[in-house]
């Protein structure tokens, strides 16, 4: 892969738009970045700020109409995403490149049997018999942590319980060896212990396998422990895009720092309220001309109103969409220095 | 439950004014005084239920009144082959075009085929059958000489009734299954499936369908039994010996066991066909198959 540079993929400048009743309503605007193989990728945000119509374009499932991916490259393994006809876009999806849903509940046919489930993929790309698919369908089985996969697999998926349907969706993702694995918000529907667990899986296999995972996800818990970077996005814009524990450590956005000190901390003193991001996230349909963040920002001013803020790099792979990036990074590591997120940090080393 | 059926018909049949006998012509006090007796209606009310419920329950609906030495079961039996062929017929085409149909809607939603097949659907939900029928004679019997206007006698002269029937239960298929398929192909292991490469072929008939048409097969037990007893306006309209027609004969006549013969037979079919929707859930949906 000379061509592509060890790029699994590069995503440049994607706007995808969704016409509705209320107007356009523009879910992805501008977002740029790429992944190396091997490496995962974090994209945190909250509820409506694009993170999964960014990856349902980079799989071409968004639904047209009313959808649209209006520009943009999509660049996966040096094949242009975008140029390909939708019988090559199959070719691909379940092959290559793999996703895994947030409700495992509803993410299975509650209609067929396990074994038809996962056969169906391999028999597909990899040209399996109806027995090789049948064997490889019991070792995705065991692979993925499944007891007694050999009298399993036949079951129907409401026999099994909501972690266990998430195995079994990651065990069809990884059914053909993809090269880029994309986990929406693979933790969101099922309890803390069993979201440790599933989170385990996907690092080993990630390890195991040489998988590039996007990881999406809401709770910064989850991308601490096993990113490698980490973009945030906020009305369907990158907010800031940093290392992992760069992000962390020293954030040069508000909107980061907001979302860093809203994170439970288990040295909370008891009694006083949670911090919270003020106020709820814009309608992305009727954007204000500024910076979409400002009404909630702590250190807005009047021109984070009037103009849209700069993409401002702060260093070779840090940047921050904000008036005042620099000066909140300088903060950052003023209070770092002084040990204020000491705790933040402790939480990136576990 | 069929029993609870018989029962009220019996009742209904009592407390409307009149009887068999009560014609134009008044027979004399002896006569019918004698008929009573034969027939076993000068006991009370309460002994000839428990005579009546007995027979049924040993499936003898005993002879007609009007079509003397003939037993209700006979004309029954008599009747009804030809109110089955022309229903189930037209349940097997309201089937298959109503399926069809509603599935070509839903994948190409807001197409023009989409717009003008629902139109169609609405159309034929709301032309009652006794009025589709004479419009459909009118243009192929009496216009265009294609198929006869009445009567028992070859394929073509089923066509018509057939048509006529289906049509309400094709509209009410064709709508079920659009909007069947259109929240399931919405959902998300549809989803999944697409994200695994699937062709929208495979996503529709192996994902899709299944779930898309519960709902239709809800519909169609009960339709069967409704399009056996449903012929009723239509064997009427297009003079076909059937069970309806007959059905309305024992009615005017007041043969009160021939009614009731026949009430009972169309209720427990209703029940059979009931029954036989709840079964073949467990073979579509696995959730609900009983272990």
């Amino acid at each position: 892969m000379s061509e592509t540079n060890g790029k699994i993929l590069s995503v440049k400048d994607l706007k995808t738009y969704f016409q509705t009743e209320d107007g356009v309503v523009k879910a992805v605007d501008g977002i740029t970045f790429e992944l190396e193989k091997g490496e995962t990728l974090g994209i945190v945000g909250e509820s409506g700020s694009g993170k999964s119509v960014t990856n349902l374009s980079v799989m071409r499932l968004i639904p047209e109409p009313p959808g649209k991916i209006v520009s943009g490259d999509i660049v996966f393994n040096g094949i242009d995403v975008r140029k390909l006809s939708i019988n090559e876009v199959r070719g691909i999806r379940g092959k290559r490149m793999a996703m895994i849903f947030q409700d495992p509940m509803t993410s299975l046919n509650p209609f067929l049997k396990i074994s038809t489930q996962l056969m169906e993929v391999t028999r597909l790309h990899l040209g399996h018999s109806k027995k090789e698919a049948y064997d490889h369908a019991i070792k995705m089985l065991k692979t993925v942590g499944i007891p007694d996969a050999e009298s399993r697999v036949d079951s129907y998926p409401h026999e099994f319980s909501g972690g266990m349907r998430q195995r079994v969706m990651i065990a069809m993702a990884l059914s053909c060896d993809p090269e880029l694995l994309i986990a929406d918000e693979p933790t969101t529907a099922l309890d803390v212990t069993i979201q440790a667990q599933i989170l385990e899986l996907i690092k080993d296999l990630r390890t195991r396998m040489g998988t590039s995972v996007i990881l999406i996800t809401h709770d910064l818990g989850v991308v601490a422990g096993m990113t490698d970077k980490i973009i945030v996005m906020y009305a369907g814009k990158v907010f800031e895009q940093a290392p992992t524990a760069e992000l962390f450590a020293t954030p040069a956005n508000p909107y980061t720092k907001g979302l860093l000190k809203s994170v439970p901390d288990p040295a909370h003193e008891e009694g006083t309220e949670l911090y919270q991001i003020p106020g709820l996230p814009p309608d992305v349909a009727h954007l204000p001309p500024g910076c979409p963040f400002a009404e909630r920002c702590y250190r807005a001013e009047d021109i984070c109103r009037r103009d849209f803020p700069p993409f401002v790099q702060i260093n070779a792979n840090h940047h921050s969409l904000c008036h005042f990036a620099q000066e909140v990074y300088a903060e950052s590591v003023a209070e770092s220095e002084n040990g204020k997120t000491a705790n933040i940090q402790m939480k990136i080393n576990e | 439950m069929a029993f609870l059926v018989v029962t009220l018909t019996w009742g209904l049949i009592r407390v409307a004014p009149g009887n068999f006998y009560s014609s134009e012509k008044k027979l004399p006090a002896a006569v019918e005084a004698n008929i009573k007796k034969k027939y076993g209606l000068d006991k009370p009310w309460y002994e000839q239920y428990f005579i009546m419920i007995k027979n049924v329950a040993q499936g003898d609906f005993g002879d007609s009144l009007r079509y003397q030495g003939q037993s209700v079961n006979e004309i029954i039996w008599r009747h009804l082959p030809y109110s089955a062929t022309i229903g189930v017929l037209a349940y097997l085409l309201a089937l298959a075009i109503g399926l069809t149909a509603g599935i070509v809607a839903a994948l190409k939603q807001n197409s023009p085929f989409d717009y003008g097949s629902m139109a169609l659907a609405m159309l034929g939900l709301s032309v009652p059958n006794f009025v589709l029928g004479p419009i459909l004679v009118l243009m192929f019997s009496l216009g265009l000489y294609i198929f006869p206007p009445a009567r028992w006698g070859g394929v073509l002269s089923l066509v018509l009734p057939v048509i006529t029937l289906s049509a309400v239960y094709t509209a009410y298929i064709a709508r079920l299954t659009r909007a069947g398929m259109l929240e399931v192909m919405r959902s998300d292991y549809i989803r999944t499936a697409r994200a695994k490469g699937l062709n929208e072929r495979t996503i529709l008939l192996k994902h899709g369908l299944r779930g898309g048409i519960i709902p239709v097969v809800s519909f169609t037990g009960p339709a069967l039994a409704a399009l056996l007893a449903g012929t009723v306006v239509i064997e009427r309209v297009f003079a076909i010996p059937g069970l309806g027609n007959i059905f309305i004969q024992a009615n005017l006549n007041r043969d009160e066991p021939l009614v009731l013969g026949i009430v009972a037979f169309l209720s427990i079919l209703i029940m059979l066909f009931n029954l036989l929707v709840d079964i073949s859930y467990g073979f579509l949906d696995p959730r609900i198959r009983y272990e």
